[in-house]
């Protein structure tokens, strides 16, 4: 067992997929700002220009909406681009680019055209780096028919999703919380996919369903370690892909507990997990003994100010205290 | 108007090319001292197409007039329902410029794009259905007039957000640089897109990649109501402008199929051998409004609409062709003849074949 495992950091998982994919697929190549020369912003592709020279790893200029609709464009016509950008935040600029064309080409082509295409980008708040660099669209992205949203928790997760992502034929947003990159884990070092849209069970538990992604499936094992301490065992549930959302896996779990907490690392308001509480109880009413319970992000543009910053975050005592409202219901 | 000053004609930007030497020919008045602007008559390519080949051009500038003045009926009809923005007085550069194209070559256009589909020899018949949302249509009905789209012609659509379609375009360039193919990826724009920032984006992504792309735009002088001295500083000459992205520029009536043709030509030979991107300007005019529900005259003075009416090129064309001797006026009005019984069978077509099933809400949304 403990041979067939390494430990990786996530920044790591995601660099060894990258490798991966650029060394089994000549139609694979990668493009964003400072990729190349400089490494990228989180060093994920260091090295990888010198190794695979610049015509698989594209340093662009400061483009976003040039070089995200030229990832487009060579994916409808037979190459598998791997866009990064700097910040999910910098989605904005070229969010047309994004929906109105990857997403939305093969429909309005009647079929004709697909573009395999992966949109990879650091996500999230934490790191005080105020309103303009701190937020999460992979939650409006989510929403998009034509494309996938996936936002892995773990190295092992990130690798595996990461290798189905790059295969799918479709365009799919890849969205790694900053918080993320120097976390470590256990990696199968056999060859692995994990199929988008499916969830796991993180934690097993009986008396609350715990739900998150990202960042946030942190969080909830930490509430769920305090929570053990009261004698209340959670299951989290990871969902890994926010587009398709595995409702079958979350349902299955409250059909168990029967009462269930769901956690938004970003802003509450018109978050994930509006749409997955609203599926859940429509199809587990029955099971339900408490009102599902959302936690997320506070409704303000993110701050600077670390305190101010911790405020607007979910915190652990935040899931903590959600559940000791659903129990007490 | 002022057409055909301080700029180069296609004839001299040929001409450059031979000389194999590469000065900057947007607009510095050295290279355009002597430029003959072609403001009337037609000008004539050094290497001339075969008679067939200059018939064509008129029946290809016809079927797309007959076909938009058509669309326009079935419009006010509510056959064709959702925008319709007709190519009516703009048939030359389409025509002109897509017939220099090869097989292998990709089209990128916008959402005025009936005219460049047809030019490119897309089925009639599919085009129309489209526009009547039939599932026989080109786009499965799911597309409508601004979203046409044909693979198989490496016709890559019909794009409906203003230059949207501009990094698109350099993708599939980038592609054939990638794949090392001899393919020229030619991208249509109106003067609207270039207030853009996708347009500025793309032009320097492209001259910095050197990118085998042609940038070619159609300058009707209107972005939907808005005159373009009224929205740009520099005014409506766009050449000059391409400098700053290192990127060699030609203007070229667009109301003159064989000097657009002439002037595609020209560079896409160019873009083949040098590998990097080139940009035409073509100054046309739509004689219809921006889309059907826009008379086209509240903006524009009738005086200036009738001008360019004048040099119609679905009227001065065949007068051309007559004159020089290359067709009769018999073998026009057989062209006539043969296009009209084309449009009306693909009315009918389209009014025959049925609408998508039901159950294609759900298909083609994932690869």
């Amino acid at each position: 067992m403990i041979q067939s495992m390494s430990e990786l950091t996530f920044r790591e998982a995601i660099t060894m997929g990258l490798v991966e994919a650029i060394e089994s697929d000549e139609r694979v190549f990668i493009m964003g700002e400072d990729i190349g020369e400089y490494g990228g912003a989180y060093s994920v592709t260091r090295g990888f220009l010198e190794k695979y020279g610049p015509k698989r790893v594209k340093d662009t200029p400061i483009s976003e909406a040039a070089f995200i609709g030229a990832g487009v464009g060579a994916a409808t016509v037979g190459l598998r681009p791997i866009v990064e950008l700097m910040s999910m935040s910098f989605a904005l600029v070229g969010f047309d680019q994004i929906v109105n064309m990857a997403a939305n080409i093969r429909y309005m082509s009647g079929g004709q055209l697909s573009v395999p295409m992966v949109i990879r980008a650091p996500t999230g708040a934490g790191v005080q780096l105020g309103a303009t660099h701190s937020q999460s669209f992979e939650t409006w992205l989510a929403e998009v028919p034509g494309m996938y949203c996936v936002c892995p928790s773990n190295p092992s997760d990130a690798l595996g999703l990461l290798r189905t992502a790059i295969k799918d034929d479709n365009p799919v947003v890849f969205a790694e919380h900053a918080h993320l990159y120097t976390s470590r884990g256990t990696v199968p070092r056999d060859y692995y996919d994990i199929p988008l849209g499916e969830a796991s069970v993180a934690r097993a538990g009986d008396d609350v369903t715990l739900v998150s992604y990202g960042y946030g499936v942190k969080i909830l094992h930490e509430a769920s370690d305090t929570l053990e301490e009261t004698g209340v065992s959670a299951e989290v549930i990871d969902l890994r892909s926010l587009h398709p959302m595995d409702l079958d896996a979350v349902v299955a779990s409250v059909q168990k507990t029967g009462r269930a907490v769901m956690l938004d690392t970003a802003r509450r308001l018109g978050g994930v997990m509006a749409e997955l509480v609203a599926e859940t109880q429509e199809r587990a009413m029955d099971w339900l003994d408490a009102p599902i319970i959302r936690v997320g992000a506070k409704n303000v543009p993110w701050p600077y100010n670390r305190a101010l910053e911790q405020d607007a975050l979910p915190s652990p005592q935040d899931v903590v205290d959600a559940v000791g409202k659903t129990i007490a219901f | 108007m002022d057409l055909g000053e301080n700029y180069l004609t296609a004839s001299e930007f040929a001409t450059d090319q031979k000389t194999n030497h590469q000065p900057k020919v947007s607009g510095s008045s050295s290279n355009s001292s002597d430029a003959s602007p072609s403001t009337s008559g037609l000008s004539i390519s050094s290497r001339s197409p075969a008679p067939h080949d200059l018939i064509n051009l008129y029946r290809s500038m016809y079927r797309i007039r007959r076909f938009e003045q058509t669309c326009g009926q079935y419009y006010a009809s509510e056959h064709i329902r959702g925008f319709l923005h007709l190519y009516i007085g703009q048939e030359a550069t389409g025509v002109g410029s897509i017939s220099a194209l090869e097989q292998q070559d990709y089209v990128v256009t916008h959402y005025r794009d009936h005219g460049h589909a047809l030019a490119r020899g897309i089925d009639t018949n599919r085009v129309m259905a489209e526009m009547f949302g039939r599932a026989a249509g080109v786009s499965k009905g799911k597309g409508g007039s601004m979203h046409i789209f044909d693979a198989a012609k490496r016709f890559m659509g019909g794009h409906a957000i203003v230059g949207a379609q501009i990094p698109l375009a350099a993708g599939i360039a980038l592609a054939q640089q990638y794949l090392e193919t001899n393919a020229v990826t030619i991208v249509y724009f109106g003067d609207g897109a270039t207030n853009q920032g996708t347009f500025h984006e793309t032009l320097n992504l492209a001259s910095v990649w050197g990118l085998p792309i042609l940038f070619f735009m159609e300058n009707n002088l209107y972005g939907m109501g808005s005159a373009v001295g009224r929205v740009r500083v520099l005014g409506n000459d766009f050449t000059d402008a391409m400098a700053a992205y290192d990127i060699n520029a030609i203007s070229v009536d667009g109301m003159d199929v064989l000097a657009v043709r002439e002037a595609t030509e020209s560079a896409l030979q160019r873009i083949r051998a040098h590998g990097s991107p080139l940009f035409i300007e073509a100054k046309t005019f739509r004689f219809v409004g921006h889309s059907y529900a826009d008379r086209g005259d509240q903006y524009r003075p009738r005086s200036e609409i009738e001008e360019w009416k004048k040099r119609d090129p679905i009227v001065t064309y065949p007068k051309h062709l007559v004159k020089s001797g290359i067709a009769t006026k018999i073998e026009l009005s057989e062209v006539i003849e043969e296009v009209n019984g084309e449009i009306e069978a693909a009315v009918k077509f389209a009014l025959q074949t049925p609408d998508p099933d039901l159950s294609e809400l759900l298909e083609d949304i994932y690869a």
